[in-house]
């Protein structure tokens, strides 16, 4: 079989290892070979940063160049935008409704884009949901990053993965409640 | 069973099952978290963060010395620092074996410049192993302290960022107990006096050409035959890249063992094949080589020697493939990092920003974001130990040019004062700089995720130890005064900032406040707000850089999930209009 590639894109510190962790951990109990690659450091202060899952019979690299994703979750709008070269033309994208400033947006001195999630919808398969929204309904707005990974589950079919088993697997006990409830509805918002 | 694991994790794997028993590094992105993952293993090993790269190295080449299997690690860069005892450990040769890992960063993901550190297994005269995903990582690491005791040297093991921090599948071994000869004394090889290099010079030259015929033979070294018209060699994560780029029936030598290259096996399988593709990242380190040999091949004229690469570049680099993309119509705007809310080198990076007279000589760290807008603070970053020296030259050329109206600052962190940062800062005292040095203190090695130091009171394998003080050291050089403010308090910043630059005796500064991202202290955080009212939408607050407030319908607005009330905004405000809520 051909090899699969999701693509995270977010702003540090938003919890996009945490949901590529998840969907690596039911990726390998399927029996896939999995390569994961992020990058630490610098980036991690508020910058920029994607995270790639590369999953297949037999996988090589560990990341993708442009035109190559099958599937982009975009943790904040205008992250999508900024990746987007980066996604197959028939590829899927899950978008975050949800806006960060950069420091050069606070600052005032450039303007955040207008219609960031109009111009993906344009192109792309796209589903579009507020996580922030409904991680902070669920109690906890840091539970957005399984918010978006339930979207994910509802927006790809990934095969018979038990996913709420591998979240189980994968955050801490006393989390296990709230993320298996924001997984729920992130899968809600996808599916209605 | 299996473990995802990343290259990083499974390199420290690979040491405790080579039966290394003694590891010292300085963190830098992408090598730190070999050494996190050390202490995993600290009932077989034992492992430490050392002041400096050239200090890990030494510590770790004298195990060597000392019988027993020892490993330092350290980014590209931090191999520049620890270049002296590199070369003449290669003179002297091992007893122990001894690995060296150099972590390179094509794109610069998390660094100054993308060096390309295999020449400095040519230019030492070692060995260079090359992994080029997880599973090697681990395996690979066996090898090498095979290598470096069958031919007495010491091994280059060099990683790149997505060898470094990519996660793969990962199979494990039980550990093996390296065997120790008790210690003796050993003048011949251990003491490189002039007469004794002489002698080892030609050593190693016989043991890098047993090398070379080994090279040949090594299975770190793999011929993948396939089809006969196209052949790869390649090595690295740039082998993932072009497995994933050819067509299926291209044939691959791929290269674990880079330094000495297997030329004869090099020339076999160039005989094997119509077109020859060298594939690799940076440099043109093996095809210059090649080329040299004789044996025709193609490579950087295709695939660049700038940046990381990828499939989808070397599919349209080397087969004109452009790959399909779609273009959205909006473009994104940049999103630099910066100083997290709360940040403590915010109050000192404000307090210097206004002043067109100050000319801050920077270093490498968090603080290296001080040089961002709208702070816009610092004139220069080179290296680690920089902000001292590099500030020491500009401020003795500013005085010698007769520009005495601008005022120097030298800025360090704390982790890089131990690291390099003491040297500048005697070098200020004994040269008579009229520099003031700056101590940016935040009690942790922040950038590289919040590693230990000399300051911080503990060890890496988690022991308390002593906290050496920063204040102490200085006043020990003969700084006379020594101005230490909360960088929280903009007012006792600046008066720092002031009696340092006006002292006429050596004075120094240092900007004490921990870092908010430190688990095992109790931060006094809180939440500030904005009174919408008062508000006279000036944008001085802006002026802070803080990613936790922006301009909202003309007033300010201050991000409640992201503040951390440090009130360094509400001290700009000039209608005080910011307050902190008080829990």
């Amino acid at each position: 079989m051909n090899t699969k590639s999701a693509l995270l894109v977010g702003v540090g510190g938003q919890g996009a290892i945490l949901t590529a962790k998840i969907l690596v951990n039911g990726l390998m109990r399927a029996g896939y070979d999995v390569k994961m690659s992020e990058v630490h450091g610098m980036s991690q202060r508020g910058g920029s940063v994607s995270t790639q899952v590369h999953w297949g019979e037999k996988v090589y690299s560990p990341v993708i160049g442009k035109g190559a994703a099958d599937l982009m979750v975009a943790f904040e709008r205008m992250e999508a935008v900024r990746y987007a070269d980066f996604l197959k033309p028939d590829g899927i994208a899950v978008i975050n409704d949800y806006a960060i400033p950069s420091s050069t947006i606070a600052a005032g001195l450039v303007e955040y884009p207008d219609g960031c999630l109009e111009a993906m919808q344009s192109k792309f398969k796209c589903h579009s949901l507020n996580a922030a929204e409904i991680a902070m309904e669920l109690g906890n707005s840091k539970c957005m990053n399984v918010v978006l990974f339930g979207a994910m589950t509802a927006a790809l079919n990934f095969g018979d993965i038990d996913w709420e088993d591998v979240i189980k697997e994968t955050v801490p006990e006393k989390f296990l409640e709230l993320n298996l409830r924001a997984y729920e509805a992130g899968r809600k918002a996808v599916l209605g | 069973m299996k473990h995802l694991m990343s290259g990083n994790e499974a390199i420290a794997r690979g040491a405790y099952e080579a039966g290394v028993k003694i590891c010292s590094a300085y963190p830098g992105t992408p090598s730190t978290e070999i050494f996190e993952n050390l202490p995993l293993y600290k009932d077989s090993l034992y492992c430490e963060w050392a002041p400096n790269e050239k200090v890990a190295t030494e510590v770790a080449y004298g195990a060597s010395i000392g019988g027993v299997r020892s490993l330092c690690a350290m980014k590209h860069v931090g191999l520049n620092v620890a270049a002296d005892p590199v070369f003449t450990a290669a003179y002297n040769g091992v007893t122990g074996g001894f690995v060296i890992v150099t972590a390179d960063d094509p794109s610069m993901h998390s660094s100054q410049n993308e060096q390309d550190n295999r020449y400095y297994a040519k230019a030492a005269k070692i060995a260079l192993i090359e992994p080029s995903d997880s599973q090697e990582c681990l395996d690979f690491m066996k090898y090498a302290y095979e290598i470096s005791e069958k031919f007495d040297m010491p091994v280059l093991y060099r990683t790149t960022t997505r060898v470094s921090h990519s996660k793969s599948l990962v199979e494990f071994h039980e550990r093996v107990e390296h065997e120790t000869a008790p210690y003796v004394r050993n003048v011949r090889k251990n003491v490189s006096t002039p007469a004794n290099a002489y002698a080892n010079h030609r050593k190693v030259e016989e043991h890098m050409a047993e090398l070379q015929k080994y090279s040949n033979v090594c299975p770190l070294n793999v011929m993948e035959l396939k089809g006969s018209k196209m052949g790869v060699i390649t090595a690295s994560i740039a082998y993932e890249y072009a497995k994933d780029a050819f067509p299926e029936d291209t044939s691959f030598l791929k290269l674990g063992l880079t330094w000495p290259l297997p030329m004869d096996l090099i020339r076999e399988f160039a005989s094997k094949v119509e077109k020859l593709y060298i594939v690799e990242e940076l440099e043109p380190f093996m095809e210059t080589e090649i080329k040299a040999a004789g044996i025709q091949c193609v490579g950087k004229e295709l695939t660049g020697n700038m940046y990381e690469l990828n499939p989808q570049l070397l599919k349209e680099r080397i087969f004109g493939q452009a790959p399909e993309t779609v273009d959205v119509g909006v473009q994104a705007v940049s999103r630099p990092p910066a100083l997290c809310p709360g940040c403590p080198h915010r109050g000192f990076f404000y307090t210097v920003s206004g002043n067109k007279n100050y000319v801050v000589a920077g270093d490498i760290g968090c603080y290296t974001l001080g040089a961002a807008p709208p702070l816009s603070a610092v004139d220069s970053c080179v290296c680690m130990g920089g902000g001292f020296s590099v500030g020491m030259g500009i401020s003795k050329a500013l005085e010698i040019t007769g520009q005495t109206q601008k005022k120097v600052l030298g800025v360090v962190g704390d982790s890089t004062f131990f690291h390099s940062g003491m040297t500048g800062a005697a070098e200020i005292i004994y040269n008579k700089g009229s520099i003031v040095p700056v101590v940016l203190d935040n009690s942790i090695t922040g950038m590289t995720g919040h590693q230990d130091n000399p300051g911080s009171g503990y060890t890496l394998q988690g022991d308390i130890a002593e906290s050496i003080k920063i204040e102490d050291v200085l006043k020990a050089y003969g700084y006379k005064n020594i101005y230490i403010a909360d960088p929280w308090d903009l007012k006792a910043m600046k008066e720092a900032v002031n009696n340092a630059l006006n002292s006429p005796e050596p004075s120094a500064v240092i900007s004490r406040r921990p870092c908010l991202l430190i688990k095992r202290i109790k931060h006094d955080t809180g939440l500030c707000v904005v009174d919408r009212d008062k508000c006279i939408g000036c944008k001085k607050c802006i002026g802070v850089g803080c990613p936790a407030l922006m301009m909202k319908d003309g007033k300010s607005s201050i991000d409640p999930n992201q503040c951390v009330g440090c009130t360094v905004c509400a001290q700009v405000c000039p209608v005080k209009a910011i307050s902190r809520k008080e829990n």
